[in-house]
This record gives structure tokens, C-alpha cells and sequence, in this order.
């Protein structure tokens, strides 16, 4: 261990490029007409380039002004990951929350944790910054033991100070002195005891909301920095269109134009106001001329499609002679599952600032991964990752691979034609409804055979589907403007991951399941989406549990149960029938139950859910009325934070499964707005409750996407009951749009 | 042509094109970060502002339009550091994820209890319709207002 008592910022202010003295937003001062806006804050740590992760001050750091400043690779999109990480450090080191603040992921500071997604960020960073404050609690705790002449077990900490036996008294901070200590995560420091938690499991408010409640700078899109100035993209009417033509002229005149780029088909304009970039880009919209390459996949056949020009099956799991015992079943069921493509939809269209000064690029952007974004813009511009810098800052939430990471590299593209002022570049409506990966459509078959006993005996799956993941992982051709320059970047698909088949393998107690994929190259756009395949799967799985539940006579949960070894997914089964009166529930012509359970990834956290939906028969008029959701993900940092993320899978998952769908034809994308692709607003929103197992002594399981099969799943349960016949594509338009 | 527009109280005169949107001015010119550019279409409420009591989109109507009105942001609610009663029930009611909606929605709330400070369920989900949220969390913003309503009768 080094112990060096040094000035720290000296000290801090070290190495090279990477601490560029850019003091992050929101303490960054800001463009002369908002002088009036004062930040009145902490000004925060000084910077310092990430080490190494077995460094403690790699995750947490502590400073003489009696502040504890959190670092994560991870980034919040809107799920709350700040406060649940500030409350595990807080609560390891026994400090107040109102003294903790937190960085996320900058490539200037924090670990590479890769992309914030697949809902592990507590069960990741969580677990490290968790170890970390418990090494930094126990390496003050003896210091200071040794300096008292006692023993570590006679010392408590409360607030931060530290009290020995003899009423002796001195904080962290006292303790420190600024002196710099570097040690490393040994492992073995003591933690916590899930009884001895007084912050984890209590629902500790989000300040950051109150920050927007006072529509306070909070976005990337709020970044303003000296001498910035505005870009648009013009992005192509249609994929793989080439640029023929374009007027540069008439827009050179425009006011406030300072510069138009043309580089092969990808097109931009730089002016110095948002107004007169839009102005621009609408001009530059009307005077280009594109050749169209037509889609040859169109709606109407896209799921035969799916299914005749697929690869070959890959066989993710075998069980030699399955259609034969699902034959000899005593009942036996087969049934075909169909979704659509899908959008991310964020509220904010994408946005991001990158600035270029002496061959080195800044770029502050709402990625979900600052350390991926760096290697692939190092790949674009083949360039040095030590030369590139990503700052991460919150965005509009993406709920997967959605534009943010297009519009960085698009910022940094065009920005690169402008040196040295900060080019913020946002995406009108139409480039995020038209340009971002969809959530891939799949087909779904599904086969199964059940015993007299209404036991699962057999199980075979069959899914077609694009892939689920297209993430610019050091890979340029991954973005879309980079395939459209001049010296074209080419777009390598492969890969298809593990997201397909996601949760596609029952939970059920099946003694003979067979699971194949057939990787399809689709028509569209294609990348993670919350929850990837396992919408479309849930979706198919969990109906298809209520078809067989039918075949055998029984009740859905009382089959799901009997069909489950896992207390813990019976318990939430269990807690929802309680939670709903489920059992008692009054049978009423006009409303239909439906229920669907999973465990997301089989790994993660264990939801159930109950739909209901009423019907007006006259009318022939359907309305989602309520869903009331069971979750159980281990130990619960923040019980709000769970519920208001639970909440908001639900509601998203019942708006892809009531209406959406990405409409195209052969001349590209047609839903380019909120009209052409409506989504759940609050005249139909239901009624939505979300009730906890909390399990202090487990692990955290990762929670964000756990309802959105499910969800899906329940709708169309409750639906078919009430139509006394069973649906099996999505999205459910024709019965639920107003 | 020199314009007056008077935001939260602060009457400016301003050298810009008339035409701008309001939104780009409220950035630009004042500095103000709550209403956000979501479509530009007239078709989310993320750019809502209070424009004499009525929750107005601004990616569209030109600045001009707004003259003479009495423009109120999501910033001009508080008073100093006391949170305006709606603010606090977002607050109370922790309703946000991304948060990128909520100044449509809290506007959207805001015009509505200034006409009827005591509405029912529906015609807060009426009121609230207008703006597009994507992470799912209607529901709170709908009870914030209700909160809201409950324990104030003045807006
Ligand atoms: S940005 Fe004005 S309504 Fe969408
Ligand atoms: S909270 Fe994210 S869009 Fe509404």
C-alpha cells in the first residue's frame, strides 16, 4: 500500500490528455445568455484517469471537505441506478445520502463496466462499489484503531464519524486529512449484514428529481458550452439510398449557416442557432435527390418470410426424439406466436456534443457504454482511444440500443469539419423513428405435450428472428452514417447472440425440451430492445402455458405451480393470487383475467402479473382496465426505485402490446411520428400496482426488464378469455385502438 | 424587428427572427432548459409552456405569437427554494424515470388545476393525454396530480 501526503489536486491533475480540465455538467459554467443560471453545487472531485478496478478509489473516493463521491462505468437511463448506488456505498460506510454524489461513466474517470444493459448494473457495479466502501471503512477503521490503541470491533460509525470507546470522536474526513491513500480491494473487508441496513431496502428519494421538477440543465441536450454551435444530419429517405444530388448553394446563403458536409451520402449542415440548422436541414431535405433501393420484404409476407429465408436451425438444446414423445403424449398442443418490429420511441430524439481540438475528440453523449463508444470511434477515425474522450450523460431513456450511439458519431463526424467549437448535433422526430434499431419481429412456434396428471412432459421450441444485438462494439460499420460516407464502412452483422433465445428455455420442470433458432436477415434495422427475445418469447411461452392449462383443466396458476419447483417463482404466483383476491374474484361477462409468470433471463429477477380487461359488448370495444405485477428481485436496494421501474415495463409493455408496430413499405419506413406510430397515453394508460418480495439475505437480481414479457402474455390472456377464442399475433390493434 | 417576449415575470426585448419558434428562444435566449424539443410536430408536450393559464407546444408557433403573453416555464414555478405545490407532489411522488417528459406533463397538470383545481380522475388523464411519455410513468404523474388537488384548492 502507498501512503504519500501530497496536495491532491496536484497530485490528481496528472496525466496528459485525459484530464483535460473539463469539469462535467452540471457544474459547467455555461454560454453568456445564461449568465442567470447559477450552479450552486459541490464542484465535485478532481479528475483523475481510471486505474485500475482493484483500486478503491476506483469506485469510491472520498475527500477532505467531507464529501464521498461514487464512481460507475454505468450510465442512468432514467432507472434510478444513482441513488441505488449511492445508497449501497452510503449505507457500507455509514454516511448521510445527502453527502454522496456520483460520476458515471466517463472514459476520463471511471472503470470500463462495458454497456449499461441486460439489468445487471446492481448485481455488477453494484457488487464492486459494495466491496469497495467496505475496504475503505475497514482500512479507516484501522488507522484509527491503531491510533486509539483499540480494537476495530470497540469503534461504531455514525454520519461518518467515527466514535471509540472512550467517547473519542473523528470523521472520515478529519481522519483523512487530506493525505492520499491508494489501496486496493483486498475482498476480504467485512460487509454488512442485510439486519444491520438502515439505507438499503428504505426508498430513499431521487434527488436528481428534484432538479427536473425545476426544469434545471439535467440532458446532454442541455449542454451549453462556449462557442457551440448546431448541426442536423440530412439522413437518407430509405435505406442504402445513395445521394445523387444536393443544392449546397441555396443554403450557404441561409442565416446563420457556417458550414454544409457532403461525404458520400451523408449529408449535414452546421449553423449557429438550433432555428437556423433546422431551417437548413429542411432545405437540404427538399433539394436532395436520393437513389432508392427498394425493400423486398414487405409486411405482408415478412413472417413467411421469416420463416422460408431464415439460416439453417442451430440446435441450442436437443432432446433426441421429441416429436415422437410429444406424439405419444396423452394431450398434446402446437401453436405459432407472431410479433412485429418494434421502436425504442424515446421522448428526446437522440443528441450529443463532440468537439475536435488538436486531433483529440471530446464527445458527451447518452451511450449506454462510454468505453465501447470510444473503440469504435477510434475505429472510425482511426485514431488512438488515448485520443478520445466519452462522457456519458443522461439522455431521453433508450431502453437499448436506440440513436444514441448514431448520433454521437454523427456529432463527431461533422464536428471534425469544424474544429475546435463544440457541434451539438439532435436528431429531428423522424431520424429517431426512422433511423434507430427495432426490437427485431419474431415467429415463434411452440410444441408441448402434457400426462394425465396435466404435467409438462415435453417441450419444443422453434424461433425466427433477426438479431437482438447490433451494438457498436469497436465495430464503425455499426453505425448507420458510417456505412454512408464515401469510404464506406462495412456493416458486419454476425454475431447473432444469445438475445433471441432469451428465456425461450421454460422454467418449467420439463423432462424433454428441444430449443432451435433460425437467424434471419430481415428488412429492417435490427438491435437490442429491453428485454430482447424475451418479449416475443414470454409472449409465446406464457400463452401458450394458458392453452395448455386449458388442455389439462386447470386453473393458469394452479397449472403454472404444479408445473414449477422454484419456491421462488411459486411465491410470486402465490402473492399474486393474495395481492388480487384472485381465487374469490367475482366471474363478470365483461372482464378477462390473465395471468403470466417469468423469471427474467431464468436468472434474474421472478415476476407474475395479472391483467384484466373489460369488454363492451355492444361496442365491441376493449379496454385494459388494470395490471397488478408481483416482483420478486432478491434483495431490494431501493423499493420505489423497483416499483417505479417495474411500473414503467409494465405500461411500455402493454403500449408495444396494444398498438405498436413498425410500419414500412418498399420505399422505406412509414412511421415517422407519433402518429404514424402511436403509443399508449394516459386516456388508456391502466391502473398499474406492483408489489415486492424484498429478500434482504439474496443477492440483488437485476429488475429493469423483467415485466415485459410477461406483460404481453397477460394481455393477451385476459383477451382470449373474454373472446372465447385465442390470439396469436401482435400487436393488438384491432381490438384495443380507440 | 425588435420583439418583447416576457417570460416568468422578465420582459426582454429581443433582436431575433420572428419566426423562430418560442422553444429555440427559450434555450437560447433565456438561458431555460425545461421545455424540450421532443417532435417539433405539435404532437408530445414536451416543449409545453404556460402560455396565459393554457398549456401551449412551442417547437411550432413562431415567437411572435407569443407577445403580449403571459409566458410561464417550468423554472418560473418555484419561489426561490420553496417548490411550487405541484412540483412538490412530482417530487413527493417520485415521478419521473428519464424525466425527459415530465415538463410536458407538469404543465399539461398545471394548466388544468388553474381552470379546475378539484378534477376527477378522467379529466386528469384527459389533461395529460396531450404528452408522450416512454418510459411508462403515466401513473404517477397522474396520481401527482391528483396529490396535488387534494391538498391545495388554489393554482
Ligand atoms: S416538441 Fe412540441 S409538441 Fe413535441
Ligand atoms: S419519464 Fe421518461 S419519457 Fe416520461
Amino acid at each position: 500500500m502507498d501512503i504519500f501526503k501530497t496536495n491532491r489536486r496536484d497530485f490528481l491533475k496528472n496525466t496528459g490528455h485525459l484530464i483535460i480540465g473539463f469539469n462535467l455538467f452540471p457544474f459547467s459554467s455555461c454560454s453568456t445568455t445564461e449568465n442567470e443560471v447559477s450552479y450552486n453545487t459541490y464542484d465535485g472531485i478532481p479528475e483523475r484517469a481510471h486505474i485500475n478496478r482493484d483500486l478503491i478509489d476506483s469506485w469510491i473516493r472520498l475527500d477532505a471537505e467531507g464529501h464521498l463521491t461514487v464512481l460507475t462505468g454505468k450510465q442512468e437511463l432514467g432507472q434510478g441506478i444513482r441513488t441505488t448506488l449511492m445508497q449501497i456505498a452510503a449505507e457500507e460506510l455509514d454516511i448521510e445520502m445527502e453527502k454522496c454524489h456520483i460520476i458515471n461513466g466517463d472514459t476520463g474517470q471511471t472503470a470500463n463496466e462495458g454497456y449499461t444493459a441486460g439489468s445487471n448494473s446492481v448485481e455488477g457495479s453494484g457488487k464492486a462499489i459494495r466491496e469497495a466502501a467496505a475496504e475503505a471503512r475497514d482500512f479507516l477503521l484501522n488507522i484509527i484503531a491503531s491510533n486509539w490503541n483499540t480494537e476495530k470491533s470497540h469503534l461504531t460509525v455514525k454520519n461518518g464519524v467515527i466514535t471509540g470507546p472512550n467517547g473519542q470522536e473523528s470523521s472520515y474526513w478529519e481522519l483523512l486529512d487530506g493525505t492520499y491513500y491508494e489501496a486496493k480491494i483486498s475482498g476480504n473487508a467485512p460487509i454488512k449484514s442485510p439486519k444491520d441496513h438502515s439505507l438499503i431496502g428504505q426508498a430513499i428519494p431521487r434527488e436528481d428529481i428534484k432538479k427536473l421538477v425545476k426544469g434545471e440543465a439535467h440532458f446532454v441536450h442541455d449542454l451549453r458550452l462556449p462557442g457551440m454551435v448546431h448541426a442536423r444530419v440530412i439522413h437518407p429517405p430509405a435505406y442504402g439510398a445513395k445521394l445523387k444530388n444536393v443544392d449546397l448553394q441555396t443554403v450557404h446563403e441561409m442565416p446563420g449557416v457556417l458550414k454544409t458536409i457532403r461525404d458520400g451520402s451523408f449529408l449535414a449542415v452546421i449553423a449557429t442557432r438550433e432555428f437556423q440548422a433546422i431551417n437548413a436541414w429542411q432545405q437540404l431535405k427538399e433539394s436532395a435527390e436520393w437513389e432508392l433501393t427498394e425493400i423486398k420484404v414487405l409486411p405482408k409476407n415478412l413472417f413467411e418470410d421469416l420463416k422460408q429465408n431464415a439460416q439453417a436451425a442451430q440446435v441450442i438444446e436437443d432432446s433426441p426424439g421429441i416429436i415422437q414423445k410429444i406424439n405419444q403424449s396423452s394431450k398434446k398442443h402446437k401453436a405459432t406466436y407472431l410479433r412485429p418490429y418494434h421502436m425504442h420511441g424515446s421522448t428526446g430524439p437522440s443528441c450529443a456534443v463532440a468537439q475536435w481540438e488538436s486531433g483529440q475528440l471530446t464527445v458527451w453523449s447518452p451511450t449506454q457504454g462510454v468505453y465501447p463508444l470510444q473503440a469504435t470511434l477510434s475505429d472510425l477515425f482511426d485514431i488512438e482511444k488515448e485520443n478520445i474522450r466519452c462522457i456519458g450523460m443522461p439522455g431521453s431513456g433508450c431502453y437499448g440500443h436506440n440513436g444514441a450511439d448514431d448520433v454521437s458519431a454523427e456529432a463527431a463526424l461533422i464536428a471534425k469539419h469544424y474544429p475546435d467549437a463544440p457541434v451539438r448535433l439532435q436528431w429531428m422526430r423522424e431520424d429517431e423513428h426512422m433511423w434507430e434499431p427495432y426490437g427485431s419481429a419474431m415467429r415463434i412456434e411452440l410444441q408441448a405435450g402434457i400426462d394425465s396428471q396435466g404435467l409438462i412432459t415435453t417441450w419444443d421450441t422453434h424461433i425466427w428472428s433477426d438479431t437482438h444485438s447490433t451494438r457498436p462494439n469497436g465495430n464503425a460499420g455499426h453505425y448507420i452514417s458510417a456505412r454512408h460516407l464515401e469510404n464506406s464502412f462495412e456493416f458486419k452483422k454476425g454475431g447473432f447472440s444469445g438475445g433471441s433465445y432469451r428465456n425461450a428455455t421454460p422454467l418449467y420442470n420439463i423432462s424433454s425440451k428441444r430449443l432451435q433458432l433460425y437467424n434471419y436477415d430481415g428488412p429492417l434495422r435490427t438491435s437490442a430492445l429491453r428485454g430482447l427475445g424475451a418479449y416475443g418469447n414470454i409472449f409465446a411461452l406464457e400463452s401458450f402455458m394458458d392453452e395448455l392449462a386449458n388442455l389439462a383443466d386447470e386453473d393458469p396458476i394452479e397449472f403454472r405451480k404444479n408445473n414449477l419447483d422454484d419456491p421462488r417463482a411459486i411465491a410470486v404466483l402465490d402473492k399474486l393470487a393474495k395481492e388480487t383476491d384472485y381465487h374469490n374474484r367475482i366471474q363478470q361477462s365483461n372482464t378477462g383475467y390473465g395471468i403470466a409468470f417469468a423469471k427474467y433471463k431464468n436468472s434474474a429477477a421472478y415476476f407474475a402479473v395479472l391483467a384484466e380487461v373489460e369488454v363492451h359488448h355492444e361496442k365491441k370495444e376493449f379496454h385494459l382496465r388494470r395490471l397488478t405485477g408481483v416482483i420478486d428481485a432478491g434483495q431490494c436496494i431501493n423499493p420505489d426505485g423497483l416499483i417505479n421501474q417495474t411500473e414503467g415495463g409494465m405500461i411500455q409493455s402493454a403500449s408495444w402490446t396494444l398498438l405498436e408496430e413498425v410500419r414500412y413499405d418498399e420505399r422505406g419506413i412509414l412511421s415517422k411520428d407519433w402518429n404514424s406510430y402511436p403509443i399508449l397515453r394516459t386516456k388508456q394508460t391502466p391502473e398499474v400496482k406492483v408489489h415486492v418480495i424484498n429478500r434482504p439475505e439474496e443477492k440483488p437480481l437485476g429488475a429493469g426488464e423483467a415485466a415485459q414479457g410477461p406483460v404481453a402474455a397477460a394481455i393477451i390472456n385476459a383477451l382470449s378469455s373474454l373472446l372465447g377464442k385465442r390470439v396469436y399475433k401482435l400487436p393488438l390493434r384491432e381490438y384495443f385502438e380507440v | 424587428m425588435a420583439l418583447i417576449l416576457k417570460i416568468n415575470g422578465v420582459e426582454k426585448v429581443l433582436d431575433i427572427n420572428p419566426q423562430e419558434p418560442l422553444l429555440y428562444v427559450l434555450r437560447e435566449e433565456f438561458g431555460l432548459n425545461g421545455s424540450k424539443f421532443g417532435c417539433g410536430l405539435q404532437q408530445c408536450g414536451t416543449c409545453f409552456v404556460l402560455a396565459d393559464g393554457e398549456a401551449m407546444p412551442t417547437c411550432l408557433q413562431p415567437c411572435q405569437n407569443f407577445q403580449e403573453m403571459d409566458i410561464i416555464t417550468i423554472e418560473g414555478l418555484a419561489d426561490g427554494d420553496k417548490l411550487h405545490p405541484l412540483q412538490e407532489s412530482f417530487f413527493n411522488e417520485q415521478a419521473a424515470q428519464c424525466g425527459y417528459c415530465l415538463n410536458g406533463m407538469l404543465i399539461a397538470g398545471l394548466a388544468l388545476l388553474k381552470k379546475n383545481a378539484k378534477p376527477n380522475e378522467d379529466e386528469i388523464r384527459i389533461a395529460l393525454d396531450k404528452v408522450i411519455c416512454r418510459c411508462g410513468t403515466h401513473s404517477r404523474f397522474i396520481r401527482a396530480v391528483k396529490k396535488a388537488s387534494e391538498t391545495h384548492s388554489k393554482f
